[in-house]
């Protein structure tokens, strides 16, 4: 793999790249679709009940050709955080993606999402518009969606609010980036009764993305610039968006019913377990 | 027509020696944890383990509530599927290889779900029952693959499924792993509605996090039981991180009945006659998509 990074980034731990992955500086979605498409246009709304700042997508040229871009959108700066939720979905946010996603299947687009979210906003209105419910139909969406899908993790992903949208057929993830089952802290507070514990709860949670490639969930880890996205937004978009074009290009080779199968059989495969009576019978047949 | 779990009060009284979680002050009385009040337990089982006072529902064991089926009918499949270590997780409890050894000696159960088939008035269905009690019905890999095979199981065997669930959501030991079983149970879930064949989810008390975000709430029919809490984030996270202060009733199967998210609120002891009139109804379900898939694994070669 062509790394373009220092030598002392190895030496980062998991709690380092959640700072990376969490700085303020670094490109977010909309930065990579201006940066990477042409004839941007946004689309809003969910048709249901609103307009969520914190998820943004619409309709773009990509290497010339038509596709239907979806991601979690951060703000730059505190006003803009307020305005984005810092990039934490109400369910409106998931029901304007699940809608994006469906549109794209209609023209036959293909889907790029782009995942940086601390987690579904976990607040009253939420729960009373269906906060479960919006993320299972999004993935159940994503599950059967007749059009390639391309997932690209580009800062944190956070839990059951980052995988509403990056079920997929090829997951990227930025060597910075970060993906777990719960924030650090959340985890540290849950088994470690205290948040401050992060740190060790991020190593614990093996949340890099490396270890997402040892763990067979994601497919490649894309360099990212010097010590990280944010301090050269430019290579970094390019980075991304050099690969994107040769797994677009060779998604765009398979049939969809091919495509649905591998998607299947990939998510199939995800789970670590024994069979008990299948070792009896090793052991009985290799003593 | 009295179709409870009356066919099977027997089991229900076999296994109340092992029932845990409520302060027994004897062997003949129970306290109720909702009222308060001293319930003589063989009313109470007899009950369905539903406080006869006050009506509230205690939670059931995944063996107990296997007495909602037929009797004799439940077949257990996959129960050799144990969890092991993925991440060689640690956290000041110890490990995770050590807390399931706990745990499985404690519950004596390999995991938290028991899934197979059995029946409801003469009628198969696919069955997978989530049991609080092991690490709070976390979704971890087991759990997934479990309903998974359920899953696959009914669509192969052009059967309904029923999930039974109540859990605390992904388990955190198993990390990422965990979330992805979101992911893969729902995707399982594409199979059976191939076929033409629903899924039926039951939610009990408590479901939460990733459970409730994922294959339960995009069920063709969705069952609570009265009082059940049902949530994404919990209480407690939305109290202190949000800061908003919840009114009472928030996030209880009521709650999900009158915003629009679950189907129906059925008490226990109607739960069999609701899921039979239910099978009846799907009797003749084949599918419209069944063509549909017949003709695209052709053309994919799959034939």
């Amino acid at each position: 793999m062509d790394r373009t990074h220092q030598p002392d980034q190895q030496s980062l731990t998991p709690w380092d790249r959640v700072q990376l992955a969490r700085h303020q500086q670094r490109p977010h979605t909309l930065d990579y679709i201006q940066g990477l498409c042409e004839d941007f246009i946004e689309l809003h709304g969910d048709r249901r009940f609103g307009d969520d700042p914190a998820m943004v997508g619409g309709l773009a040229s990509f290497d010339g050709q038509t596709v239907v871009v979806v991601g979690h959108q951060k703000g730059r700066d505190t006003r803009e955080n307020v305005k984005r939720n810092f990039g934490m979905p109400h369910p409106e946010g998931y029901r304007k993606a699940l809608r994006l996603f469906r549109y794209a299947e209609k023209f036959g687009f293909p889907v790029l999402s782009f995942i940086d979210t601390p987690a579904a906003n976990p607040d009253k209105e939420a729960e009373e518009r269906g906060q479960s419910n919006a993320i299972a139909e999004s993935i159940l969406t994503m599950c059967e969606l007749r059009t390639p899908i391309i997932a690209s993790v580009i800062g944190e992903g956070g839990s059951g609010g980052a995988l509403a949208i990056s079920v997929a057929d090829l997951i990227l993830m930025q060597e910075n980036a970060v993906y777990s089952v719960a924030s650090p802290e959340a985890c540290a507070s849950i088994l470690w009764r205290d948040s401050s514990k992060a740190p060790e709860a991020a190593l614990a949670m093996r949340i890099t993305a490396t270890d997402l490639l040892d763990l067979g969930i994601v497919d490649e880890i894309i360099p990212e610039p010097e010590i990280g996205a944010h301090t050269d937004s430019e290579s970094a978009i390019a980075i991304l968006g050099e690969r994107l074009r040769e797994y677009l290009a060779y998604v765009r080779t398979l049939s969809i019913d091919d495509l649905l199968e591998q998607r299947y059989i990939k998510y199939r495969a995800i789970g670590q377990y024994q069979e008990r009576a299948q070792l009896a019978l090793d052991a009985a047949l290799h003593p | 027509m009295k179709e409870f779990f009356r066919r099977s009060k027997k089991s229900f009284s076999a296994e109340q020696s092992q029932s845990r979680g409520t302060s027994v002050p004897d062997d003949m009385w129970v306290k109720c944890p909702a009222c308060r009040e001293l319930v003589y337990k063989k009313e109470l089982h007899d009950n369905l383990k539903v406080c006869p006072k006050c009506d509230h529902h205690m939670r059931l064991s995944s063996r107990e509530w296997l007495a909602m089926f037929d009797a004799g009918s439940f077949v257990e499949y996959d129960g050799d599927l144990w969890p092991i270590d993925p991440l060689g997780f640690t956290s000041p409890d110890g490990t995770y290889a050590e807390k399931l050894v706990k745990t499985q000696e404690r519950t004596e159960m390999p995991d938290a779900v028991i899934s197979g088939v059995a029946r409801i008035e003469e009628r198969t269905l696919a069955l997978a029952i989530c049991d609080f009690s092991f690490m709070g019905a976390s979704m971890g890999s087991v759990y997934g693959e479990k309903m998974v095979r359920a899953a696959e199981r009914a669509a192969a065997m052009g059967i309904p499924l029923l999930t039974i669930n109540s859990s605390g959501g992904a388990r955190q030991q198993e990390g990422v792993i965990a979330l992805m079983q979101m992911a893969k149970i729902t995707m399982a879930l594409t199979r059976l509605a191939e076929v033409g064949q629903p899924h039926i989810a039951l939610l009990v008390d408590p479901c939460y996090g990733g459970v409730t975000a994922s294959y339960p709430s995009v069920a063709d029919i969705i069952i609570a039981e009265p009082g059940a809490n049902i949530g994404f984030a919990g209480k407690r996270l939305i109290e202190q991180i949000v800061r908003q202060k919840l009114p009472a009733g928030f996030q209880t199967a009521e709650f999900m009945l009158e915003h629009g998210m679950i189907d129906m609120v059925t008490p226990r002891g109607d739960l069999r006659t609701v899921l039979s009139r239910a099978l009846r109804l799907y009797k003749h379900s084949s599918s419209a998509f069944r063509v549909h898939t017949f003709v695209s694994d052709i053309s994919s070669g799959r034939y």
